[in-house]
């Protein structure tokens, strides 16, 4: 698959070049935008962003790999991250992990069979009072219990 | 009860015709008839401290900033907010961005900083949509950006970007978040040189809190010494509490500081499900000392009284434990958290939060021994003060004081005594172990 970025993309590119004094800068946003369209990093898309951005591929490889947002493997159309940190934790999370991996018959850190589902257990996203909750792609659902959660399974399921 | 400053009970208030109709960028423009100078004195006179958790005071923060050097002056607000526990800053993102924006406007202008970057993690999806929408409002409108120029004015004009996290704890931390904003892999700096000296791109820039920034409209506008009557005279204003765990009503509550613990658990959250008693409580996000019941009778939320009863304010995100809760449990999950976190530069924490954690698996698995406190509580010690940043210290005053406050708890879980060939070196507070010097190894 050949990697590149439509002239509406490079003239994106450009706008946020252009909020920062170094090109290095632009890097983060980039790669979201590689996310967005190619679903995940992989070894190709870093050695684009680094030519984009006339930077080294060790630097977007060192960069990509910090940072736990970005899939340095592909993920199911839907990736579900439930946090089990402590809030979560005493209000059921791993109840909730543990439904969810029956449901879907996968463990955490696995993708479905289908590549519609893939679990990730992920540190604190900021929903404390509202504990568990669970991301699915972008969107958080919260207050959630096995209940509601199997609905929304199904749901995405039927999707 | 003390008028709301961050979380106004007035509907759609994060719309900006609702902003505008209440007042809203008016207080920008009486502040561009003041001095620079004289807008940071009254953020002085009001006593506000950073809400990120180290209660630095403000006023004096943006003293440090250099006026009229060659390199442009930087602001960043700190939107990264993910220490567990605390949920408090995107309420502001939802319900009064605004308010952020115009507190952005008066500090780029105190500060004298024509680029502002707000850093949002970014798990925060739907907040980041919320922000940037309120944002191209703003600019929209000329409120922002050169613009601005025309639409009050004046000679100042400040532009302002969200930059996206992409799911890095460490890059709460103000180096780190500016290496983060620089395209890096997030890794807090050595300090000094401090961000004033040394900051984004090298030049000085200043970090404050999206909750800080948020409370500068109202000193401006009612000015310092209002600011400075409301709640503890040494750590003024309303805090955003978010309470979450075992409450009946989890959520964020804007309280004036000096607010009863108590209160807030049993008056606003509604008290424990199912009457159980509280075994702990975590006063300000996971990595300060968590509580014991009994030392949360009379204790006011504020940074000297939690100082003086051992723990801290940190952002002011309460978790309450019932008394069903598993410390053990607890403690394990925490110190996965910071294990997971660290960013592996200082070898003390990257090798010491894994080490730590194997070691409370372990008890939590039934296979600790009553050293294994004793050596908790040593690898903490290594980590403490041993570090570049202060995620060192965070991930270990939880094991050090929870350990402390619930010892007989984490006793009762060690249900091996150690066999070792030689007596350990780690001294166990329940046995007497000679010295290393006198153990006869041959």
């Amino acid at each position: 698959m050949k990697i590149e970025f439509n002239e509406n993309e490079l003239k994106q590119v450009e706008e946020i070049k252009k909020r920062y004094p170094t090109t290095q800068a632009a890097l983060m946003p980039v790669l979201y935008m590689i996310q967005e369209k190619y679903g995940w990093i992989s070894k190709e898309t870093m050695q684009f962003a680094a030519q984009l951005l006339d930077i080294t591929e060790e630097h977007v490889l060192g960069v990509v790999t910090f940072y736990t947002m970005y899939n340095s493997k592909p993920v199911g159309k839907y990736h579900l991250q439930v946090c089990t940190n402590v809030s979560c934790m005493i209000r059921g999370a791993y109840d909730l992990m543990k439904s969810i991996e029956q449901e879907l018959g996968i463990r955490k850190g696995e993708t479905t069979s289908d590549q519609k589902f893939t679990i990730t257990e992920v540190e604190c996203l900021g929903s404390c009072g509202t504990a568990p909750m669970i991301q699915v792609n972008d969107d958080y659902y919260e207050n959630l219990t096995i209940e509601s959660t199997r609905t929304l399974l199904s749901n995405l399921k039927n999707n | 009860m003390t008028e709301k400053i961050l979380l106004k009970d007035i509907p759609n208030y994060r719309d900006i015709e609702v902003y505008k109709q209440h007042g809203g960028y008016q207080i920008f423009k009486k502040a561009l008839q003041r001095k620079p100078e004289e807008i940071i004195d009254e953020v002085k006179k009001s006593g506000l401290r950073g809400r990120g958790g180290a209660c630095f005071p403000t006023g004096m923060k943006w003293g440090f900033m250099p006026k009229g050097g060659e390199k442009p002056n930087y602001l960043c607000i700190n939107g990264d907010e993910s220490e567990p526990g605390s949920f408090k800053d995107r309420q502001i993102f939802e319900f009064n961005p605004h308010q952020l924006i115009e507190g952005i406007l008066i500090s780029a202008y105190a500060i004298n900083s024509p680029t502002c970057y707000i850093y949002i993690r970014g798990e925060y999806g739907k907040w980041i949509k919320l922000m940037q929408k309120a944002l191209d409002d703003a600019y929209s409108q000329g409120f922002v950006g050169e613009e601005m120029k025309k639409t009050f004015k004046c000679d100042f004009f400040t532009n302002i970007y969200i930059h996206k996290g992409a799911g890095a704890y460490i890059c709460g931390e103000e180096s780190a978040l500016m290496n983060s904003i620089e395209g890096k892999r997030g890794y807090p700096r050595v300090k000094p040189p401090f961000p004033p000296q040394y900051g984004l791109w090298g030049c000085p820039t200043t970090v404050n809190n999206v909750e800080t920034i948020s409370n500068i409209p109202a000193i401006v506008d009612k000015g310092g010494e209002w600011f400075a009557s409301i709640g503890e005279p040494k750590h003024p204003g309303t805090l955003l509490f978010g309470i979450s765990g075992h409450v009946n009503n989890p959520g964020v509550y804007e309280l004036p500081t000096g607010t009863l613990l108590s209160d807030i658990i049993y008056k606003y959250a509604g008290g424990v499900p199912g009457d159980k008693k509280i075994k702990s409580v975590i006063p300000g996000g996971s990595s300060v000392p968590p509580l014991r019941s009994e030392q949360i009778d009379g204790l006011k939320m504020d940074a000297e009284s939690l100082k003086a009863a051992g723990s801290s304010i940190g952002t002011g995100g309460i978790i309450v434990m019932d008394e069903d809760s598993d410390m053990v449990r607890v403690l394990t999950r925490i110190t996965h958290f910071y294990h997971h976190e660290s960013c592996g530069q200082c070898t003390p924490c990257r090798e010491g939060t894994g080490w730590m954690l194997k070691v409370l698996h372990r008890i939590e698995e039934g296979n600790g021994t009553s050293h294994d406190l004793d050596l908790l509580i040593d690898v903490a010690n290594n980590i403490e003060g041993h570090t570049i940043c202060a995620l060192g210290d965070a991930a270990a005053w939880p094991v050090k004081y929870t350990i402390e406050r619930f010892r007989d708890e984490f006793e009762s879980r060690v249900s091996k005594s150690l066999q070792l060939p030689v007596i350990n070196k780690v001294h166990s507070m329940r046995e007497t172990s000679a010295p290393l010097a006198e153990v006869n190894v041959g």
